[in-house]
């Protein structure tokens, strides 16, 4: 395997969570750029060759702690430990991490093959490969990044897909301990963005190393990451599988941030859970009082005027094949809800009374 | 309704225009051209040996070895100063920044005759140094060292000015870069900063040194006109030119001159074959 000299362990792969040893360990991180706080206390825990996600808004500080991780930006407060080892002692050289850049930052004046192979030819002496060595390593990378004919190219000459595996490519020559990713597919449209995606989930479990990746489209995230971490305004909010946070987002925030939400004010007593004219058993763990009601667009399902449910009104209907868009007026409100196959209702059209029960209703506080 | 394709209208010159063109290109000739011929034509009046002896006069000659050491000292060190003071201001946040650039920009705005009268009140004799650089018999004022202080001073901002808008356009992600991939600091340098910049570079050193072999008036006023020992070409013009040695005197100026158009040439040339790598503002 070109990539990476550790053996790659399939008995230990990352997916398989909890047994496998924490590699990653940040703790209590705080870093403010004059009097704007980027990242406030933020501790997590990457375990060996996992893929790490930092999901967040634009001034989330997900970059800011990637950059850390780099060693590129000296936090104010707290630690990252690497391995067991103290990272933040080490200066940006000796860490020996592979990082991707936003807008990859390849080096204008020298070709793609010249690009791979610097980190391999600024070491000491010592450690320096042979000139043969370097080039059947570049040769490598090449064909791994699926550029095996471009190495003479200067990156002003490649398209942005291109570039950015050449990006990756340099990272991992150096053979990394840690691979961290800004934003890779940022630039990117969104034909090239999905095809890339799975491209390097595959490159990164073949190069078993621990890989954090820092994104602000949820759905990449979810997609790509064995766990996410989703931040907002510099503090850490959630941390999880992307089932557990899809499934259980901690806040209204998150859940908003995750996928498209609908939102209804609504009341919990005891174990009855009641939005309008609708009642239901509560969730567990629901809290009590004025609560705040969650549901996603597409976990609804539909009954007659009749049966039970939030009263709704149909306002418009819009149809992509199986797929229903069904605009729904509920409780003076416009929802766009979804419906596919079977659960579309029956004679669905504008002025049609129905009932609309979410199937998953999320419960949150109501704010003050 | 159809609606047809109508051709753009051609801005049109108004009739008058050609003349307009023709004026301006009559004064430009007047202004421009017809001084480097006289200055060449004056020159050679009283024939080439005639030339070629103010040339190899002694004090010429001197001025030449001067204005040469001046620049050769003044335009490394502002290379120097210009790429650190560039790298500051394009790679960093820091505090006073701006107060920092309109430093730099100072020695534009002000008059050279100013730049030169700085260092006499420094190190002249009557100046704040003053006396205790004679009795450690230490010369500034009327001697090289003066020369080559009043010199940079005039022409710090060109390399400066010239790197900070291209350093500010490439940012500091492929220095970071570098450095992640386990690249020294002087590395990075050496490999990714200098060569990144490196037509900028020349561009600005090469209008630093036109300006520091052709500065006058700074210099003038440190130099003392001490012939064969504090002139340089420009005050040796004025020296030849006051004594009535019209001949000596364009002589000299011809070879300014002739300094102006190879740098004209150099300076089209890299605005040519390297627009991409200057700074925007220089581009085509």
């Amino acid at each position: 395997m070109p990539v990476n000299s550790q053996p790659t362990d399939d008995t230990d792969g990352p997916r398989l969570g909890a047994k496998s040893a924490l590699s990653l360990e940040i703790s209590g991180i705080s870093k403010s750029f004059g009097r704007f706080p980027a990242l406030n206390d933020v501790s997590l825990q990457a375990r060996d060759k996992e893929f790490l996600a930092l999901l967040g808004p634009s001034g989330s500080g997900k970059t800011t702690l990637l950059r850390v991780l780099a060693g590129l930006e000296r936090p104010d407060a707290g630690e990252v430990r690497f391995g067991g080892e103290d990272f933040l002692s080490l200066p940006v050289r000796q860490r020996r991490v592979g990082m991707v850049f936003q807008h990859y930052a390849l080096f204008r004046h020298m070709t793609v093959a010249q690009n791979i192979a610097f980190g391999l030819k600024v070491r000491r002496r010592r450690e320096r490969p042979s000139r043969s060595e370097v080039d059947d390593r570049v040769a490598d990378l090449l064909s791994l990044v699926q550029l095996e004919d471009l190495g003479k190219r200067f990156p002003a000459q490649l398209s942005g897909g291109q570039r950015q595996r050449v990006a990756l490519a340099r990272a991992l020559a150096i053979e990394p301990r840690m691979l961290l990713l800004d934003e890779p597919f940022g630039a990117l449209d969104a034909q090239v963005r999905r095809e890339l995606r799975r491209w390097l989930r595959e490159v990164h479990d073949r190069a078993g190393v621990t890989t954090v990746f820092v994104t602000h489209d949820q759905e990449e995230a979810l997609d790509l990451a064995d766990r996410v971490a989703i931040l907002k305004g510099g503090e850490l909010i959630q941390l999880g599988t992307p089932n557990e946070v899809y499934e259980d987002p901690a806040d209204p925030f998150v859940y908003d941030f995750l996928g498209a939400a609908c939102r209804l004010p609504g009341t919990v007593d005891g174990a009855r859970l009641t939005v309008a004219d609708w009642e239901a058993k509560a969730p567990k763990d629901a809290p009590q009082g004025p609560v705040e009601v969650f549901f996603r667009p597409d976990e609804v399902s539909f009954a007659p005027a009749d049966g039970a449910g939030l009263a709704g009104e149909v306002k418009a209907v819009a149809s992509r094949g199986p797929d229903v868009r069904i605009e729904c007026l509920i409780e003076g409100r416009l929802f766009e809800l979804e419906a596919h196959g079977p659960n579309v209702p029956a004679g669905v059209a504008p002025g049609l009374s129905l009932r609309i029960k979410p199937m998953r209703p999320k419960v949150y506080p109501a704010r003050a | 309704m159809t609606v047809e394709a109508r051709p753009i209208p051609r801005t049109r010159l108004p009739g008058f225009a050609p003349l307009l063109v023709l004026a301006s290109a009559v004064v430009m000739a007047a202004l421009v051209l017809m001084p480097l011929f006289v200055v060449f034509g004056d020159a050679f009046s009283k024939g080439f040996g005639k030339y070629l002896a103010s040339i190899r006069d002694p004090d010429a000659v001197s001025a030449i070895k001067l204005t040469l050491l001046v620049a050769a000292i003044a335009v490394p060190l502002n290379a120097a100063f210009g790429i650190a003071a560039a790298w500051c201001i394009a790679k960093f946040e820091f505090r006073g920044k701006s107060a920092l650039l309109t430093l730099i920009d100072l020695p534009f705005s002000m008059s050279p005759v100013v730049s030169g009268l700085v260092w006499v009140l420094l190190f002249g004799a009557q100046g704040w140094f003053g006396t205790w650089l004679i009795d450690h018999d230490v010369r500034i004022i009327f001697a090289t060292t003066g020369l080559v202080l009043a010199t940079i001073l005039v022409t710090f901002p060109f390399v400066a000015r010239e790197l900070i808008p291209l350093m500010q356009d490439q940012g500091a992600d492929e220095e970071a870069a570098a450095l992640t991939l386990g690249a020294s600091g002087l590395t990075t340098f050496w490999k990714i900063t200098l060569p990144n910049i490196r037509w900028a570079l020349l561009y600005g050193v090469l209008l630093c040194n036109a300006r520091a072999m052709g500065e006058f008036g700074a210099v003038s006023v440190v130099s003392g006109h001490i012939r064969g020992l504090t002139t340089t070409l420009p005050l040796h013009v004025e020296v030849l030119y006051n004594d009535y040695d019209f001949v000596g005197a364009f002589a000299a100026a011809s070879l300014l001159a002739s300094l102006g158009l190879v740098t004209l040439v150099l300076k089209t040339t890299l605005e040519w074959r390297h627009a991409g790598e200057l700074s925007a503002n220089r581009r085509h």
